[in-house]
């Protein structure tokens, strides 16, 4: 190595600078287009978002010419089955651009009331102070909250009331349900996390009284948790779980108070741990949103629907 | 002479632990590289390198992220590189080393290395999406992430022109060589090596990076047609695949094997790059 | 001629170096700008509860509709122990892998040994993370539940922080010209006494750097801790205690909150941000010190 180490230094051969120069002028060229395109395109995007107002509000209908630019924003668990909405609106409307973003409920919210966005995405139903701000949220599908062990557990069944012992710390051994002698390892959502919020007012719990021994965010976090410790237990969207079931992931979902966790009994209301996925507007939509909001809600969208784990809702 | 036994035992005992670390490291490394090769390899073929994501990224591919991810890149080097070996220059070479303006700057470079990336992403979106109007879009995320890296760049090419004794400066300005002239053909080529790891440090950062994305250059997978559209790069893709989609396991780790073996090839090319002109130099003098 | 000539060269000069200082200057604005935004986010906060709040209660619990609680020193330690493990498990392996490089091995080796670092710092860190739960923390299970823990953490930081720390580390060592050793060797000095009497002194500027930047990105890392460390608000008793870190906490927690929760999680990365360049400003001191003595 200390051979490699030759000394260049008193070379006074300017190729290397003038490499050194081609680079730096790429990068400047990179600068200026960067710059030059932000300044040219301004205008026009803008004028884009104005074209959203001067459609016609006829509602639905494919034929029309409908052109511009929609972005959505919102909860992380409605945005890849809005990506997949858009992108057929985008294949039936050729001049429509749908851009969908994602970065929580509460951001889908805001940006909806602020007018960042032109819709917002929830996975959980508008508080009603949000509901007084004007907001109007317009039910896209239904998902279902289950309680997951790993697949080691010998547990087939469990009652409301032993949920609610085991995450409040009433139970702490696996061998008071008639598991092993070992402690149970609770994996609770975070603060804020829709599927916590509906698992709580479901339990009738609060956050405070649970004893958790891990916090999870995403559904997929509190899954790949689950099924790398045979002592814990969850919950998760039922989608998730299920399909991460399917596909060999050692988890198992368990049926609460006798009720089988199946889409199907989610969409006819028996189970009853459920949340709303919105499309949350700033009063009623009008123009192209008003047409995609239709679009999103007819029942050519149920196939998409199901494909990402939730249960279209039937009105 | 007294020195030679106790000298003889450093070398045995740096020896030892050395090699010992050098096996822990290349072991995790290649236990965790080799894994992510391992489940991702298998999944990528030509079609899955060329098309778009469908149902949410379990099907099709992931040719338009690869183009996005190159013009965030693209946007945040041209903009970090630059500034920041240029501040590097100046701090190491320019100022005085005690003055106020040096300790500041390196304070506060300091301070925004530790800065975590997620606020990195709303300072983003206030100040590039909101404020100065670019909405959701690559440009945004590029000019993100070039703040993200700029301490990168200039703290590991300032300790590398640092490591130039200043002999070498003093000889210079003997000779009455201009500053220019000194730095292009002297502490330049001698600081080389700190430049380019700093870049690459900067690139590999930048290509990692997922939370100062989402909220700036965004989660849309169709074809980019300007910089002023939003499009999700390669680890944003990866993060979605692993954390929110039921069933993407196997797509991440493709995406994953993918963008390694990209940076890969970049970093050998740089490196062969660096070596070749070194030694071009080093055979002009010789 | 020769007059015009070596003004023009001072010209060139004073135009680059305005270039530079230019560059210097929008640098160092950039960072100011950074704190100013989060300093102008995190505002409410600072006002409402108060810093003093934030030490003195016991729990974090800001979405509280009664009682609101913003303490937050258990996640500022939980932030510390892991940056901190990391950052000394991370050095050591860093520095001697670096010297064997650079000393001990062929050429074709060290090669190597940097193309593996660079891959490994361009692995984002949610593989990182995701590989920690897969993997590690059912090892750790294994051992001690729940898994994942502030051990956890440590590990897959450390993973993290070794690219940075040594690539930083070797690009100043092999900035020593080799003049330098050259001399060494025809003065009959043993490897051992060149590697820490001469090469390790002379690059100690770039590898004090390294650790630095390395502990810089350790203290501001989210998404990997996010999903190794457990993330229970609670002061550690031992190694396998979840904990949770105040990015950990911004990240779980910023796409739900909503005005003063958002200033809150706000002030707390500003916090965060103090702390840890305190800490770098007292390492700082304690270097000056040293190199008077």
């Amino acid at each position: 190595m200390i051979e490699s180490l030759s000394n260049p230094l008193l070379s006074a051969n300017a190729q290397g600078w003038s490499l050194c120069r081609g680079g730096c002028a790429v990068m400047c060229a990179v600068l200026a287009v960067t710059f030059l395109s932000g300044c040219g395109a301004e205008p026009d995007s803008q004028a884009v978002v104005r074209d959203n107002g001067d459609i016609e509000p006829a509602r639905g209908s494919g034929n029309l010419k409908l052109s511009g630019k929609l972005v959505l924003t919102g909860s992380s668990t409605v945005a890849p089955l809005a990506v997949e909405i858009a992108k057929r609106f985008e294949t039936e409307h050729p001049d429509v651009r749908v851009d969908v973003q994602t970065g929580g409920s509460s951001r889908g919210i805001a940006d909806a009331l602020s007018g960042v966005a032109d819709l917002g995405l929830a996975s959980r139903a508008l508080k009603k102070d949000e509901v007084e701000q004007g907001l109007v949220g317009h039910q896209l599908a239904i998902d279902g909250v289950s309680v997951i062990v790993n697949a080691d557990n010998p547990l087939s069944s469990l009652t409301s009331g032993q949920v609610v012992q085991l995450f409040t710390g009433a139970i702490t051994n696996w061998s008071e349900l008639g598991g092993e002698d070992a402690d149970v390892v609770i994996v609770n959502k975070a603060e804020g996390r829709a599927t916590l919020e509906v698992f709580l007012n479901h339990f009738g719990l609060k956050n405070e009284q649970i004893t958790a021994d891990v916090v999870v965010g995403d559904n997929q976090h509190g899954i790949k948790t689950v099924a790398g410790n045979r002592l814990a237990i969850g919950y998760v969207s039922i989608g998730a779980a299920q399909s991460e079931a399917d596909l060999g992931t050692p988890i198992r979902v368990l049926p609460v108070d006798g009720i089988e966790l199946t889409t199907e009994n989610v969409a006819s209301g028996a189970f009853k741990i459920t949340r709303p996925l919105l499309i949350v507007s700033k009063g009623e939509p009008t123009g192209l949103a008003a047409a995609f909001l239709d679009y999103a809600k007819s029942p050519q969208m149920h196939d998409l629907i199901r494909a990402q784990g939730f249960e279209a809702v039937t009105q | 002479m007294r020195s030679q036994p106790r000298s003889a035992a450093a070398d045995a005992l740096t020896r030892t632990a050395g090699w010992a670390a050098v096996f822990v490291v290349l072991a995790v490394s290649g236990w965790l590289v080799g894994s992510v090769l391992g489940h991702g390899l298998q999944e990528v073929s030509w079609s899955f390198l060329t098309s778009e994501p469908l149902d949410a990224g379990r099907n099709g591919g992931i040719g338009t992220v690869l183009v996005s991810t190159a013009l965030v890149l693209s946007v945040c080097l041209g903009i970090a590189v630059p500034l920041g070996v240029g501040a590097a220059v100046w701090l190491s070479e320019f100022a005085r080393p005690s003055s106020r303006p040096v300790a500041l700057i390196r304070r506060s470079l300091d301070l925004l290395a530790s800065v975590p990336s997620i606020v990195f992403g709303l300072f983003g979106m206030v100040v590039f999406c909101q404020e100065l109007r670019l909405g959701f879009s690559i440009a945004a995320g590029g000019l993100t992430l070039a703040c993200m890296i700029l301490p990168l760049v200039v703290q590991t090419t300032f300790a590398g022109l640092r490591s130039v004794p200043d002999e070498l400066r003093l000889g210079a300005a003997a000779l009455a060589i201009s500053r220019s002239t000194a730095l292009r053909h002297l502490l330049l080529p001698a600081a080389l090596h700190g430049v380019v790891v700093g870049v690459m440090l900067g690139l590999g950062r930048a290509a990692a990076e997922t939370a100062a994305l989402i909220f700036t250059s965004g989660y849309v997978t169709r074809m980019p047609e300007s910089l002023l559209d939003s499009g999700r790069t390669v680890s944003v893709h990866i993060y979605d695949l692993a954390m929110n989609v039921p069933g993407g396991e196997a797509r991440a780790y493709a995406s994953a094997a993918v963008l390694l073996c990209l940076l890969l090839i970049v970093n050998v090319a740089a490196a062969v790059l660096a070596d070749r002109w070194l030694r071009h130099q080093t055979a002009r003098v010789s | 001629m020769k007059q015009s000539r070596s003004n023009s060269w001072l010209n060139g000069d004073r135009w680059l170096e305005r270039l530079l200082r230019l560059a210097a200057a929008m640098s160092g604005c950039l960072t100011l700008l950074i704190v100013a935004f989060v300093f102008w986010q995190a505002l409410p906060a600072l006002r409402d509860p108060g810093v003093a709040r934030f030490v003195s209660d016991s729990v974090w619990r800001p979405t509280d509709e009664t009682a609101p609680q913003f303490g937050m020193t258990p996640m500022l330690v939980g932030s510390g122990l892991v940056t901190l493990g990391a950052v000394l498990l991370a050095t050591p392996l860093a520095l001697f892998s670096v010297i064997v490089a650079e000393f001990y091995s062929s050429r074709t080796l060290a090669w190597l040994l940097r193309r593996v670092l660079e891959l490994l710092n361009g692995v984002p860190s949610v593989v990182f993370g995701f590989w920690g739960l897969v993997v590690l923390v059912p090892l750790i299970n294994a051992w001690h539940p729940p898994g994942q823990s502030l051990l956890a953490g440590i590990l897959v930081l450390t993973l993290m922080l070794i690219p940075t720390v040594a690539l930083a580390t070797d690009a100043s060592l092999r900035a020593v010209p080799n003049e330098l050793y050259r001399s060494a060797a025809a003065l009959g000095i043993g490897r051992g006494a060149v590697v820490w009497k001469l090469a390790v002194p002379l690059a100690r500027r770039g590898m004090v750097a390294g650790v630095l930047l390395g502990a810089a990105r350790a203290v501001g890392e989210t998404m990997a801790i996010v999903i190794v460390c457990g993330n229970i608000v609670q002061m550690p008793d031992s190694l396998f205690d979840p904990v949770r870190t105040i990015t950990a906490n911004i990240a779980l927690e910023m796409g739900y909150a909503t005005s003063g929760h958002r200033a809150a999680l706000f002030a707390t990365g500003l916090l965060l941000m103090l702390t840890s360049s305190l800490f770098v400003a007292g390492a700082g001191l304690l270097r000056r010190r040293r190199g008077r003595r």
